[in-house]
């Protein structure tokens, strides 16, 4: 037991319980030391299994060290930083913990040995996302937060009976690599999947994530999904179906980004999106494509984060949230303006940015596997990322018209957490090899070659070019576009308050009629025992004694019959 | 009166177009210097990125606005009203 002492997970889960009763200063270095030394502790883990607990009949593992979790716990600690850096001058004392406890549980997936484990910090997750929601305190984020945990509630039911189902199969708790072969599987990928922002449910994510405050949506960004990822990554590499699920998550993002009218949803639609990037490489399989998806989630963990932090800032500064009320805040805040096209940048994957370095690894193994209905729809979707999330964004909030807003650049803390990740999404796009090197498999990869470097450009200028001659088409309404959860916000809150109100009927007319014939009785029974009703009334003794002799006479014939 | 942003001077603005439309040509001119070792046929057609990438950009962007023609609703559909902060 006592080797969990050093698990990271379990370091900024216990400092998330203190932090609240902390003030001022210590508050401060708290949030900026609890994660660091998690990233101490994580580089510090070797490998194999590390702690084992005794479970019921099982022998759990909930730490072991490996490369690919390293990998997700390193930038989960490195996000935790940034984000708990970010969130310094957010005055709810609610959020922060939360988001550590969340950030803990996420790194106590990547560190898990059994399915258990995950299972258990798999919903810990849960808990802290949505106190995250929950800490903004508004309506809107209120309503929000009770639809985000029902679906997250029913995903993990759908990876509770997948683990059972999983474990009575084989009679191990081991998370090792397994197929869609089997119920039990097939629950345990669709409780993954709805995570990962698959669809048919992925309208949680940006119903969800938009409404949390200026920078409760910068954790929530980082690590549900991600987590997703890992699980994926590591459950069900090259499962076929994740190839078309990814692309569909790819295109879904954008078309509904394209039409989006609030920044930060325009950048939730652009998380699905990034996830979809990810899940074709798990699908294709090969060692390529593997690093390539973890590559990419780390570099996109990086990248989103400060592309929300951008828009966290817009935020706090001017109250406003929509484009159609937005712009031309290139004058008054420059440095946000600068750091959030450096994200814009990387999200597109220009060259010398991170995104560049990652994502290429997915369309080379499509490459190298000789996939060209996915290497095409590879590179439209690459083009598509420039349109809806490279250019879009930073043109609508930071340039096009003048809105007339004048707000500053916003306090230093958010500022330095801005650069800070500015510069790694530039760092690893010039210098990728430590990211490599944290790898699940080796490497052999060279992302800058002159046709490459070539081709990349031309592809995202040119989606620029038809993102300025297009612009008419791209004109911001303020309209929201309807999603899967339609259903159940609309026609299934209709159908259960229809069904409400009938069983309300039914239980008025059922009460109504038991209180008439219980009315009827009583009047009855009154009628016999009352004032003039016929037991309580005083009778002469001759009909008393009449009525004994027909008695008697009666039993005297029955007793001869 | 404070001096102008230069991005609001319009004569930089069209400096900006220029230089970008210039940017444009060169990255297609340059693709005969470059050895581009295509992996499909397709992408050994001249200037393959720079087209397929603005077509698929307006099919894209053709494609949203005609499901948003479907889908699109005011922003207080769901009966939240203001959503700011």
């Amino acid at each position: 037991m006592s080797e969990l002492l050093r698990h990271p997970g379990l370091l900024l889960i216990a400092g998330a319980l203190v932090l609240p009763w902390l003030r001022g200063t210590a508050r401060g270095g708290a949030v900026i030391v609890l994660p660091l030394a998690a990233l101490v502790l994580v580089w510090g883990l070797p490998d194999g299994a590390l702690a084992q607990v005794r479970f019921l009949d099982y022998t759990l593992t909930p730490l072991e060290g490996g490369r690919l979790g390293r990998l997700f716990a390193t930038i989960f600690a490195l996000m935790a930083f940034g984000g708990g850096l970010f969130a310094l001058r957010q005055p709810s004392r609610v959020e922060v913990p939360a988001a550590f406890v969340y950030a803990g549980s996420a790194i106590g997936v990547a560190l898990a040995g059994d399915l258990v484990t995950v299972f258990v910090f798999w919903e810990l997750m849960a808990v802290g996302s949505t106190l995250v929601l929950w800490s903004h305190g508004t309506r809107p984020s209120w309503h929000a937060s009770q639809r985000y945990l029902m679906i997250h509630l029913l995903g993990g039911m759908l990876v509770f009976a997948g683990v059972t189902g999983h474990i009575a199969q084989t009679g191990s708790v081991a998370f090792v690599a397994m197929k869609a072969d089997s119920a039990a599987h097939w629950l345990l990928l669709a409780g993954f999947l709805l995570n990962a922002g698959a669809p048919p449910l992925s309208a949680w994510l940006p119903d969800a994530y938009p409404e949390a405050s200026w920078s409760g949506m910068v954790f929530l960004s980082a690590f549900t999904t991600k987590t997703a990822v890992y699980v994926l990554l590591r459950g069900f590499p090259g499962t076929e179906l994740l190839v078309w699920i990814g692309f569909f998550m790819v295109f879904y993002g954008i078309v509904y980004a394209l039409l989006e009218n609030d920044m930060r949803r325009i950048l939730a639609y652009s998380i699905v999106n990034q996830v979809g990037f990810m899940l074709v490489g798990i699908g294709i399989g090969t060692e390529m494509a593997l690093n390539g998806a973890a590559a990419h989630a780390f570099t996109h963990i990086i990248y989103k984060a400060l592309l929300l932090m951008s828009a966290g800032s817009v935020l706090l500064m001017t109250g406003r949230r929509k484009c159609s009320e937005l712009g031309g805040l290139y004058r008054s805040m420059p440095l946000t303006t600068i750091c959030g096209s450096i994200g814009a940048l990387a999200i597109s994957a220009f060259p010398l940015t991170s995104g560049f370095v990652s994502k290429s690894m997915v369309t080379q193994a499509a490459t190298d596997q000789g996939m060209m209905t996915a290497w095409l729809l590879l590179t439209a979707a690459s083009a598509g990322v420039f349109l809806h999330a490279g250019i879009k964004f930073p043109w609508f909030v930071f340039f096009q018209k003048d809105s007339g807003l004048r707000p500053a650049d916003p306090p230093s803390s958010m500022r330095w957490a801005m650069i800070l990740f500015a510069f790694l999404c530039i760092a690893l796009g010039v210098w990728p090899d430590p990211l490599y090197r944290l790898l699940p498999y080796p490497v052999d990869y060279v992302p800058y070659t002159a046709p490459h470097v070539v081709t990349q450009t031309q592809l995202l200028l040119f989606s620029g070019l038809a993102f300025f001659l297009l612009l008419p088409l791209l004109k911001r309404t303020p309209t929201i576009t309807l999603d899967v959860d339609w259903i159940y916000r609309r026609p299934l809150t209709w159908a259960v308050r229809a069904v409400g109100r009938s069983l309300a009927l039914v239980r008025e007319a059922a009460a109504g009629a038991a209180m008439a014939t219980f009315d009827r009785v009583r009047g009855g029974v009154r009628g016999y025992v009352m004032r003039h009703g016929g037991l309580a009334q005083t009778s002469p003794i001759g009909s008393m004694a009449l009525w004994v002799l027909v008695l008697l006479l009666a039993y005297l014939v029955l007793y001869y019959v | 009166m404070p001096e102008p942003h230069w991005l609001d001077r319009p004569g930089n603005v069209r400096l900006i177009w220029r230089g970008f439309i210039v940017v444009l040509a060169l990255t297609v001119m340059v693709e005969p210097l470059v050895d581009l070792h295509p992996h499909f046929a397709v992408e050994a057609l001249f200037g393959f990125h720079a087209w397929f990438g603005l077509l698929s950009c307006a099919a894209m962007i053709v494609g949203a606005k005609a499901l948003g023609a479907l889908l699109k609703r005011r922003d207080s559909y769901y009966g939240e009203g203001e959503r700011d902060e």
